[in-house]
């Protein structure tokens, strides 16, 4: 059985089409990323899966049970941590999580040692009896995804975990995500923007506008966009483009700043060969510089969509929809 | 059954857990009724005693309607504690934990009737010092019309909390809303000989009977009964049902509000 599975799921506000008719299944153990710009439909998409808010069409079943007919029985086997802090900051770190294990409806005793547990894990114990006002952001963090583990969900719902947090803290996190996959085999699904938290995805999927535009590993999905780019700087471009097109039957272009442009899958091989060819055997075509890049999500996601991942614009935009429909809608 | 009882239970649990932190909350709950008491209440006394003949205290007047307010205001602060933590983010939580959003609405009812009660206990302690002495048969009863009228308050203020997104759209409701119905219930002035249209609205203003059911309550001790009954609106068994009524007709729609999934 998958462990979360949509066919034609679709959310309309008013005349605004934030999921667009999205099909994708997730497998048990699994780390499945969502990535997209903001506003692509992506929370959209986790509120429908966690019965937050209800599809316009389709369907979606997390562990088995369907969001639309069976709320409860999804709400039981998942856990959610939100974009958005959801703590009670009057309260203490422990308290929080008591009041998680009383709203799902964990035993005392279960409660005391699960805790224990994953307040160790998340490097919360000292901090535990603290007032969660006084937590940084990063701590808080850590503590929402404590209180999302401990009623042992099967699927864990992440809405762009790390956001706002710095690159230190995030990276803390996911080493705390990494250990819980290994460690409890938790199925993991999550969204973001960050090319380099997708990285850490099992698969991805790459949403634009409301819809699936690509589902792929990560290296399917670079590899889609073509090789290794490989660009180098020689005494003699003209020179060095010959020889490379008559004795290998590279084909080179010219790039900016007197640069040489090579594609190539491999290119960490290509290069050694590359400077052999150039300066060794016969030829003393002198290299000054070689730097090689792999393809990254980035330009997969500009190759898939015709546009770079914009941070900020869309989301407001999306936002300001979604209030208009509710002002107009609702009152 | 059981699940959404404990349900309930956590989110009373949580009011009273943060009512019981807030020492601050408490303390200058009361002060406000005691500046009104005090001030308002001793600044006004001369006149009022010149009117009644030296039979009515004004601050013994005004007691029971500042227990009122003191119920009515706490009772509507812990309502607007959803439209702050659907701010903040709290509320999230509990929408999506697998329990029934009746019972989440039912137990923050209760949970804000109970604080908004407490609260008007500690305004009780004031009694000695304005003149109104108040037997134990007395207390529990206020403290049973102080829980009723809070759940009613409650309900009304969930009710429009809601659906509210914004602490600010709240609070212009209630600016509209909570002072009228303040004012029109008769909590500072006797309501007797007022023009028709106030009569009339005091009589669909749900703190009126409140403040009606406490007054009589309250002064029963303090007061003569002929000038007690000049005072008091209704019979004290009719602003029981009504209140009754009334929290029964604002809990309902509130929980449907509160449960109604987007």
């Amino acid at each position: 059985m998958n462990a979360v599975e949509a066919s034609s799921l679709v959310r309309k506000f008013g005349d605004f089409t934030a999921v667009n008719g999205v099909d994708f299944e997730v497998q048990p153990g699994e780390i499945f990323g969502f990535l997209g710009p903001n506003g692509a439909g992506k929370s959209t998409t986790i509120n429908m899966l966690c019965t937050m808010l209800k599809p316009t069409s389709g369907t979606a079943r997390i562990n088995g049970h369907d969001v639309v007919s069976d709320p409860s029985g999804v709400r039981q086997s998942i856990g959610i941590i939100f974009q958005d802090a959801s703590l009670d900051d009057r309260l203490t770190g422990r308290e929080n999580l008591q009041f998680h294990a009383m709203l799902y409806d964990v035993p005392r005793q279960t409660f005391v040692s699960r805790a224990r547990d994953l307040l160790a894990m998340v490097d919360l114990t000292d901090k535990a009896d603290g007032i969660v006002r006084t937590f940084s952001g990063g701590m808080k963090r850590r503590l929402e995804i404590a209180r999302g583990l401990l009623h042992q969900p099967k699927v864990l719902f992440l809405d762009e975990p790390t956001i706002g947090l710095d690159p230190q803290t995030r990276r803390h996190i996911w080493q705390y995500l990494l250990k819980l996959r290994e460690q409890q085999g938790v199925t993991m699904f999550m969204t973001t923007h960050y090319m380099e938290e997708a990285e850490h995805c099992n698969r991805i999927a790459i949403i634009d506008h409301g819809k699936i535009v690509a589902v792929d590993t990560p290296g399917g999905l670079k590899a889609r966009v073509g090789g290794d780019i490989i660009t180098v700087r020689t005494a003699d471009n003209a020179a060095a483009t010959a020889r490379l097109k008559t004795v290998a039957g590279i084909e080179v272009r010219g790039g900016p700043a007197e640069t040489l442009i090579v594609e190539t899958t491999g290119g960490d091989r290509f290069v050694p060969r590359m400077m052999e060819l150039l300066s060794g055997d016969g030829a003393s075509i002198a290299v000054t510089s070689v730097s090689l890049s792999h393809p990254t999500l980035e330009d997969v996601f500009i190759k898939l969509t015709g546009h770079a991942i914009r941070a900020g614009e869309a989301e407001s935009e999306m936002k300001s929809f979604v209030k208009m429909w509710r002002g107009s809608g609702r009152r | 059954m059981r699940r959404n009882l404990k349900a309930a239970y956590t989110i009373w649990y949580r009011d009273i857990l943060r009512f019981g932190r807030d020492r601050v909350r408490i303390i200058s709950a009361l002060g406000q009724p005691m500046l009104y008491l005090f001030v308002f209440g001793t600044g006004l006394a001369p006149a009022m005693s010149a009117q009644t003949g030296g039979a009515l205290d004004f601050r013994q007047f005004m007691f029971p309607g500042i227990l009122a307010m003191a119920v009515l205001f706490t009772a509507i602060f812990s309502a607007v504690s959803i439209v702050w933590d659907r701010e903040f983010g709290f509320l999230k939580e509990v929408m999506v934990a697998p329990v029934s959003r009746t019972a989440v609405a039912l137990g923050k009812v209760a949970g804000g009737a109970t604080v908004a009660m407490f609260q008007g206990i500690i305004v009780l302690l004031l009694a000695p010092i304005v003149g109104v002495k108040l037997g134990i048969d007395q207390i529990v009863a206020l403290i049973g019309l102080m829980l009723l009228f809070a759940s009613v308050m409650t309900a009304f203020g969930i009710l429009i909390a809601a659906r509210q997104k914004t602490m600010e759209g709240f609070q212009m409701m209630m600016q509209f809303l909570l002072m009228p119905m303040f004012f029109l219930s008769g909590a500072f002035f006797p309501l007797r000989g007022v023009p028709l249209w106030m009569n009339w609205l005091s009589r669909i203003d749900p703190v009126t009977y409140g403040v009606d059911s406490l007054r009589q309550q309250s002064l029963k001790g303090s007061l003569p009964a002929g000038l007690l009954s000049t005072l008091a609106l209704h019979p004290i068994a009719t602003d029981v049902t009504i209140m009754f009524a009334l929290a029964v007709g604002f809990i309902v729609p509130a929980v449907w509000q509160f449960g109604r999934q987007e």
